[in-house]
């Protein structure tokens, strides 16, 4: 693995274009435009303030630049360089704006989720949508990019709009059997939209793209509900992650529960591997006689080296207690992701911060559990192959993939 | 003897009295039953009649002792006989259990046994002490007797008292005849003797009932001590019972007071239930209202935004850009509306489509595993059927049908592809008796197997064992000599691989090799040879005729000069100038058929064998199946692909799986799993 030299960026904002040719990333009012290969500077652009959203479009020409605060979006094209073009919504405010999948139309979200305002890049027109929902997530494009869901609120009841992105035709509108809809999800193939319902009620609904209500799932009720969910790239599965620190699994056909993962305190199968990730100071000939030494030393964050070990079952696992009295409590599954082949489901637990859980979907059984020192902030799979990187907000890189487990130090200069 | 047997528990003197007994006992007897004896008459055939009377009494008396002590309760003799003597009283201080036993035999052996001095002696004491008692008695009845009789009154007295004695039955005292009165010393004395025996006897029968009373006193005693200890018994569980009844109102009451709770429990789930039903409807009720006044607010504000005209509100472009697709945007109308529709259920039914397919080849793909596996359990099941045919009535029974089946397999393999709704039917069914019918036979052969397991571990098997395994051993060297083959020859192409430099060997290796190749290569390389040495000739002649030519040229050239020079003295120069150009084409010509030789030469440059991809010891061990994967000696559930030394892993990985991996963390990649070792 090689490694850049540090490159500052500011809000986290740093984004690789779709095509993987280019680098943006944003300097207080500045985005700079790099060239994957080289790193060399290819465009630098100047916004009119600080950038507190970016993203490129889908064929990577342009890049859009929002900033919240002052209502403006600005884009920036990577062919012509001294074109420009710039959104004011006004006093209606904004607080979202992302591209559609052709990458010619913006959608603003404005405060108090007032509307959706549709600006195109190809022709003045101007669309509103109006009675956006405002929640967990209320948008989603279908992965083709033809159809756009939307959540709605009218009349205290939900509603869901299918748009066509082409000319942002309504499609499809339809009420949902919902309490209060939490977030749209399509899947992969765009034919079957996931509609959830808030964390009070544990509730999926599965709605056709041509708004026939396929199924309804319900694990169980009155406790605290759905947390997370996820589709398999190739639409077979559904992944439902809850606050009773279970995942469980739809299949596409009967749309019944296929299996539950739980995530126990302590992992007693015998099947599955726990990686501890141990932490030791680096020092040059790091040998192991010297390792007592190092332990009782300690290290600072950037000397530490660590890697994976293999413990021998029964692992406890380390739980942190939620605290009830708060709302939105700290446990249950916050976030899955499927592997591009369909094959791994990766999990973390928000009452086991320091853990990942990775599970094998063709044997329907837990694969691997990665046991980090420090909260896991995030973790994504490889988008070509079985292979999974995390994080958890140190100098460190960790990557699995059903070989092993690596950590790898990123270098940094202080 | 039995006279002795009777004196025995009175005393000792009866025994200085031995000389006498013969006819005293016959008193003693008589006295003793004196009322029966009462018509008693002295004559000849007295004795004999006495002695009759003494044999029955005899038996009847000691009948009567041994029911005496044998039914007398142990306690009670105990205690009167303590009581009585003290001295003795050590004999029967045993604890009632051992005592019990002790006492009848005692008894009965005092009187039946002959050892008389033994039992004289333990009795001696009461005897004595009887004795004793009996002193003032015997006074105070001496002085009443004096008082009775004086000197003036004898011979009423004795005549009151003969009467008195012979109104008991005794013999008369005088005789009667001669009312003198004087007195018969013998019979007196006899009657004295008797009297005092009976007194005596009497004495013993007083005592022997003291001891009774004393006896059936002790036993009331311990009567009402029972009785006092029943009685407390008595009043304990009374009051137990009292004690219980309390708790048990208690317990109720407790009860009851619980259900109330529980009640008021209820109750009060009830209203809280209520209460929490009413306020979530209250709740609801006001998160309605509320985002009822939000959405107002919402419009309103969306009003106000669009009625203010807002200057900001704009999009400021350079120029617009074409569409990503480069068509142009089209007009809403019915139009597309209807287009978007078509589209959208095109990609439904396109979906539907491709999962349909996917089912119908998984459903195909899943009834040959069915038609397979009903295949393979028809050929299992058959040649039994036929070896057991006559075996078992219900293989008998099942015959006719499984011929069915089998018809109706065929019929639904061919109807398969048909699925039809019956043939399926058929198909599951028949699938569902073989597997039956499967089962029953591995159960039998369980039960066989178990039988010979627990019946017979006979020579059968051992033979059979040993041959396993010889045979097992073949085997293993079959494999060995396999393996070492399969070494020789790795190493071998490894030679030949690792050290090409090694030109003698290699060469001798490619000989071994590559001969039937080498030997074609030699065969074209002669004929390649043989053309070479052609085109050498050719070449020469050419060359060859170049110089002639060059030379004739040159001849020619100066001939030209020469010519020219006298042409140009003679100023006529068209003539010769065609023919300067026929000549200089000629060595032109040459070249262009000498090009063909060096084409055709690199047309036959025998192309280097190809580096055909030579296979590792381990892959060819995999093949073979001689070894496990390489990468995974303990069935580590990875994918086999540890042998990839770049990929950094956690040491304990590495030891797990038997790898060991560099433990460098600063250089790796992932990218080279599938490069092998080598």
């Amino acid at each position: 693995m090689n490694f850049s030299e540090v490159f500052k960026h500011t809000n986290q904002l740093c984004r690789v274009s779709p095509d993987g040719k280019y680098l943006a990333t944003c300097v207080q009012y500045r985005l700079v435009v790099r060239d994957v290969s080289s790193l060399q500077i290819l465009h630098l652009y100047t916004c009119l303030d600080q950038v507190t959203c970016m993203e490129w479009s889908s064929d990577s020409q342009f890049i859009l630049c929002a900033m919240y605060k002052r209502a403006l979006v600005q884009v920036w094209s990577l062919e012509q360089p001294d074109w420009h073009c710039k959104i004011d919504e006004g006093s209606a405010g904004l607080v979202s704006s992302r591209w559609s999948p052709d990458g010619r139309h913006i959608l603003n979200t404005t405060e108090f989720h007032l509307r959706v305002t549709v600006w195109s890049l190809c022709s003045k027109s101007v669309s509103y949508i109006k009675y956006p929902k405002a929640c967990q997530k209320g948008l989603d494009f279908s992965r083709d990019g033809r159809y756009v869901a939307l959540a709605e609120r009218r009349d205290c009841k939900d509603h869901v709009s299918v748009f066509v992105c082409d000319d942002w035709q309504l499609l499809r509108h339809f009420e949902t059997d919902t309490q209060d809809l939490a977030g749209v999800e399509w899947s992969p193939n765009g034919c079957v939209l996931a509609v959830w319902d808030t964390c009070l009620e544990y509730r999926v609904l599965l709605y056709s793209l041509d708004g026939r209500l396929l199924s309804t799932y319900s694990a169980y009720e009155w406790c605290l509900g759905i947390k997370s969910i996820a589709w398999s790239a190739s639409s077979q599965f559904l992944a439902i992650g809850s606050y009773d620190e279970k995942v469980r699994i739809l299949n596409h056909i009967t749309w019944k529960k296929l299996i539950e993962f739980e995530h126990p305190a302590t992992v007693s199968n015998s099947k599955a591997v726990v990686y501890k990730e141990m932490e030791r100071r680096h020092v040059g000939g790091c040998d192991d006689l010297t390792l007592h030494h190092q332990i009782t030393l300690g290290g600072s964050l950037f000397n530490t080296q660590s890697k994976y070990e293999i413990c021998p079952l029964p692992v406890q696992i380390p739980v942190v207690k939620p605290d009830s009295d708060r709302a939105n409590p700290k446990v249950g599954i916050s976030s899955m992701a499927f592997s591009v082949d369909s094959r791994y489901l990766a999990t973390k637990n928000d009452n086991m911060p320091s853990c990942v859980w990775v599970w094998d979907i063709q044997r329907l059984r837990l694969l691997a559990v990665l046991e980090q020192t420090a909260p896991v902030r995030c973790f994504q799979w490889d988008p070509r192959r079985p292979r999974l990187a995390l994080c958890t907000g140190s100098s460190k890189l960790y990557i699995w993939s059903p070989a092993g487990c690596i950590s790898v130090p990123v270098p940094v200069e202080e | 003897m039995a006279a002795v047997l009777l004196v025995a528990p009175g005393s000792r003197k009866a025994s200085n009295l031995q000389a006498n007994l013969r006819s005293a006992d016959r008193r003693e007897l008589v006295a003793s039953h004196g009322p029966r004896l009462t018509k008693y008459v002295p004559g000849s055939g007295r004795w004999a009649r006495f002695r009759r009377f003494h044999r029955r009494h005899v038996s009847d008396t000691s009948g009567v002792h041994r029911d005496l002590c044998a039914e007398k309760p142990f306690i009670a003799t105990c205690v009167a006989l303590a009581l009585r003597s003290p001295a003795d009283s050590q004999l029967f201080s045993h604890p009632a259990d051992t005592g019990d036993r002790w006492t009848p035999a005692m008894a009965e052996s005092s009187l039946e046994s002959s050892n008389m001095s033994c039992n004289s002696s333990r009795l001696m004491y009461p005897s004595r002490n009887h004795t004793h008692s009996s002193m003032p008695l015997s006074k105070q009845s001496y002085s009443v007797l004096s008082a009775f009789c004086s000197e003036g009154n004898i011979a009423q007295c004795i005549s009151y008292i003969n009467q008195e004695m012979s109104s008991l039955g005794f013999p008369a005292l005088c005789n009667e005849l001669d009312s003198g009165g004087d007195l018969k010393a013998v019979s007196v004395l006899n009657n004295m003797y008797e009297l005092l025996q009976l007194h005596r006897r009497s004495l013993r029968a007083l005592e022997e009932l003291e001891t009774e009373q004393l006896k059936s006193a002790s036993h009331l005693e311990h009567l009402k001590l029972c009785n006092s200890r029943l009685k407390e018994q008595l009043e304990q569980s009374r009051r137990e019972s009292t004690g219980l009844c309390e708790r048990e109102r208690q317990l109720q009451m407790k009860v009851k007071s619980l259900q109330n709770c529980l009640k008021n429990e209820k109750e009060e789930v009830q209203k809280l239930q209520n209460i929490i039903s009413s306020r979530a409807s209250q709740y609801n009720h006001d998160m309605k209202r509320k985002e009822r006044e939000f959405s107002k607010l919402k419009e309103r504000l969306n009003q106000l935004l669009i009625d203010k005209k807002d200057k900001r509100l704009a999009i400021e472009v350079l120029n617009y850009v074409g569409r990503s697709d480069g068509k142009r945007s089209l007009w809403k109308t019915g139009k597309t509306e209807a287009r978007n529709e078509g589209e959208m259920y095109q990609t439904l039914l396109n979906d539907y489509e491709s999962r349909q397919k996917e089912l119908l080849v998984e459903n195909a793909e899943l009834k040959k595993v069915l038609q397979q596996m009903k295949k393979e359990m028809v050929s299992i099941l058959s040649p039994r059927k036929h070896s057991q045919k006559g075996e078992t009535i219900d293989d008998s029974l099942d015959l006719p049908g499984s011929e069915n089946e089998e018809e109706v397999c065929d019929s639904s393999r061919e109807t398969l592809e048909l699925s039809c709704e019956h043939a399926r039917e058929q198909l599951t069914n028949s699938i569902r008796q073989q597997w039956r019918r499967l089962k029953n036979h591995m159960e039998k052969l369980d039960n066989q197997a178990s039988l010979v397991q627990n019946g017979s571990l006979g020579d059968n098997e051992v033979i059979s064992r040993k041959s396993h395994e010889e045979t097992v051993e073949k085997l293993k060297l079959e494999i060995q000599q396999c393996k070492d083959f399969i070494q020789t020859q790795q190493q071998l192409w490894q030679q030949q691989l690792s050290c090409p430099c090694d030109d003698e060997t290699a060469a001798l290796l490619n000989d071994c090799y590559m001969l039937e190749e080498k030997e074609r290569l030699k065969e074209e390389w002669r004929l390649f040879d043989e053309q070479k040495k052609n085109f050498e000739k050719e070449r020469r002649n050419f060359t060859e005729a170049a110089i002639r030519l060059g030379h004739e040229r040159k001849a020619f050239e100066e001939d030209r000069a020469m010519w020219l020079k006298h042409q140009f003295l003679n100023m006529t120069p068209f003539l010769d100038r065609n023919k300067s150009q026929s000549a200089l084409k000629s060595p032109e010509a040459s070249e262009v058929t000498v090009a063909p030789e060096s084409q055709y030469h690199n047309a036959f440059s025998t192309p280097k064998a190809a580096p055909a991809k030579i296979p590792s010891t381990a892959d060819l061990y995999r093949t073979l199946r001689l070894l496990p994967d390489h990468g995974s000696p303990r069935s580590q559930p990875k994918n086999g692909n540890w042998q990839d030394s770049d990929v950094i892993l956690s040491r304990d990985v590495s030891a797990k799986s038997g790898f060991l991996g560099a433990a460098d963390c600063s250089i790796y990649s992932l990218v080279g799993t599938e490069s092998s070792p080598n």
